[in-house]
C-alpha cells in the first residue's frame, strides 16, 4: 500500500463509532499505530469501501470483536526480557514472598504468556500456592485464549532460552505436554490465575495489589490516557508494592512519580507512600 | 530541497559502516532532524547512540515514546520496536508484529513519516539484505517527498538498494563519498 487505506478523519469517524456503539473509547490512543492497524484490517479483510467497512463493524456484532482484537496489539512472549523477568525471580518476588498472601495484577495480558511465565517463577519460589495473578485485558477473545494455556510449539526453543537466562533452572520442557503444533502447559499454573476482562480507559480499580505489570500497554496510549492510567495503577497499588511497565515506559513525567522510586537498572518503582 | 523537515535513514546490513563515516561530515547546523532504523540484534540499547554519538557534535539520542521531535538532533530507533511519527510531530512506539523479519521496521518509519511530513521529507535507504524500506519508499514517494538510496554497487549488501532501486522511482543515487556533501546541501 503505496498512502494508507484509512485516512485520518475516517480513523476518528471510526473512533467515534466505537464510542457511541459499543461504548468502547480509544480516542486517547496514539493515531499513528491504530491508523495502520486499521488499514491494514481494510486491505486484509478486502472491504469494498469505507462506507461498507464502517458499517459491518456497526452492525456486524462478530466482525467488531475482530475489529477490535485486530486494532490492539496482542503481540507478547514468554519471559520476554529475561533480565526484567530475573529481578522479578531474585528480588522482587522474594520481597513479596514475606506476605501471607500476593495478589498480582497483570493489565493488558494479552494471550497470557508473561502470566504463565510469572506462575513457573512463583512455584519455583514456592510461592505460588498464596499467590493469585489477576490478568485482564480488554478483549475478551485473546483472554479466551490466555485461560487455554496452549501457545505454539515453534515458539518453545526461544521461550526456553528467554526463562534461562531470566535464572531458570529447571528443564523448561516439563511445564507443558507437546500436543501436535502446540504447547499445553500444565494446568497447575493456571490454577492461581483469575482471567477477566477489564478495560484500563474505562474501568475502575477493583483491587488492591502488592504488584502491578502492565508491560508494552501504554506505549499505546497518548500522555493524558498515561496519566490517568497510571493514577488507575496508584490506587490499585498498597503501599511498598511495585509497579513494573515495559522496556520504554517510565512514570518519570506523571504525577504519581514523587511518591515512587525506582528499583534500579529496571523499569520496576516501588510506592513508597 | 528546500524546506526540509526531517530526513530518515534507514540500514541494515552493512548500514553502520556507512553512518559512522558519514557522521563526522554533516553541518552541526543542521536544520531538521534526522532519524534512524537500523536492524540490530537485541542488544543493549545504549550501545549503537553512543557509538555514533562519538562521531558527531550533534546530540545523538535514542527515542523515547512521546518525545518531541527537534531539529538538529539525531534519533536513533530503539531495538526491538516499531517506531513512528504522530501528526503532532512526536514519536510512538509500537510492539506489533515483526514486519520483513524486523522490528523496527524501516517501512513503518518511512510511512509514518510521510504521512506527516508529506513534500517536506527525505528518506534515504542504505545497504542491507532485505527488501524492508522499499514499500516505505514508494510511500515517500506517493506523498511527494525525497527518495533517496546508497549506491547499490558502493554497498556492501546491494540487494536492499538495489530492491528501491528496481521498484521505485529514486532521486538520487548516493555513493559513500557523496551522502554526507548531499545530507549538507538539504535545506
Amino acid at each position: 500500500m503505496d498512502i494508507s487505506a484509512i485516512n485520518d478523519e475516517q480513523v476518528e469517524i471510526l473512533l467515534s463509532d466505537l464510542l457511541e456503539y459499543y461504548g468502547y473509547d480509544f480516542t486517547g490512543y496514539s493515531r499513528a499505530s491504530l491508523k495502520r492497524r486499521i488499514s491494514r484490517l481494510f486491505s486484509l479483510d478486502k472491504a469494498l469501501s469505507f462506507a461498507e467497512f464502517r458499517y459491518r463493524i456497526m452492525k456486524d456484532n462478530v466482525y467488531f470483536k475482530r475489529f477490535v482484537e485486530q486494532i490492539t496489539v496482542n503481540v507478547t512472549e514468554m519471559f520476554r526480557d529475561p533480565a526484567f523477568f530475573k529481578t522479578l525471580r531474585d528480588s522482587i518476588l522474594p520481597a513479596l514472598g514475606t506476605y501471607p498472601f500476593i495478589r498480582i495484577w497483570l493489565a493488558g495480558c494479552s494471550t497470557g504468556e508473561e502470566a504463565y511465565s510469572i506462575s513457573i517463577i512463583l512455584k519455583e519460589l514456592n510461592l505460588l500456592h498464596k499467590s493469585l495473578i489477576y490478568a485482564t485485558d480488554l478483549n475478551p477473545v485473546v483472554l479466551e485464549k490466555a485461560s487455554q494455556g496452549m501457545f505454539a510449539m515453534s515458539q518453545m526453543k526461544q521461550y526456553s532460552e528467554n526463562y534461562i537466562t531470566s535464572g531458570g533452572t529447571k528443564d523448561f520442557s516439563t511445564y507443558y505436554t507437546a500436543n501436535y503444533s502446540l504447547a499445553k502447559f500444565n494446568d497447575e499454573l493456571k490454577s492461581k490465575m483469575i482471567f477477566s476482562t477489564h478495560n484500563l480507559v474505562s474501568d475502575h480499580s477493583f483491587n488492591e495489589f502488592q504488584l502491578i505489570l502492565c508491560r508494552n500497554v501504554l506505549i499505546y496510549f497518548d500522555r493524558e490516557l498515561q496519566h490517568q492510567v497510571l493514577d488507575l495503577f496508584n490506587e490499585s497499588l498498597e503501599d511498598l508494592g511495585y509497579l513494573a511497565l515495559g522496556t520504554k515506559e517510565t512514570i518519570d513525567f506523571s504525577n504519581i512519580a514523587k511518591n515512587y522510586k525506582r528499583v534500579p537498572a529496571n523499569k520496576i518503582w516501588r510506592k513508597i507512600k | 530541497m528546500i524546506g526540509c523537515e526531517a530526513l530518515v535513514i534507514g540500514g541494515s546490513a552493512g548500514s553502520l559502516d556507512v553512518l559512522l563515516r558519514v557522521l563526522p561530515i554533516l553541518d552541526t547546523a543542521l536544520s531538521f532532524p534526522i532519524i534512524i532504523v537500523i536492524h540490530r540484534k537485541h542488544d543493549s540499547d545504549s550501545l549503537l547512540p553512543n557509538l555514533l554519538s562519538s562521531r558527531t557534535r550533534l546530540t545523538v539520542k535514542e527515542v523515547d515514546e512521546k518525545e518531541p521531535i527537534n531539529a538538529g538532533t539525531i534519533y536513533v530507533a530503539p531495538s526491538n520496536y516499531h517506531l513512528l511519527i504522530e501528526q503532532d510531530r512526536t514519536f510512538s512506539l509500537d510492539y506489533s508484529e515483526k514486519i520483513n523479519y524486523s522490528r523496527p521496521a524501516i517501512d513503518v518509519t518511512f510511512q509514518t513519516a510521510a504521512e506527516v511530513y508529506r513534500t517536506k521529507l527525505a528518506c534515504l535507504l542504505l545497504s542491507g539484505s532485505n527488501s524492508d524500506g522499499v514499500n516505505g519508499l514508494k510511500t515517500v514517494k506517493a506523498w511527494g517527498g525525497l527518495a533517496l538510496i546508497q549506491d547499490p554497487d558502493s554497498a556492501q549488501v546491494g540487494y536492499m538498494p538495489a530492491q528501491a532501486k528496481l521498484h521505485v522511482k529514486i532521486d538520487e543515487v548516493l555513493s559513500i563519498e557523496n551522502i554526507g556533501e548531499f545530507i549538507n546541501s538539504i535545506k
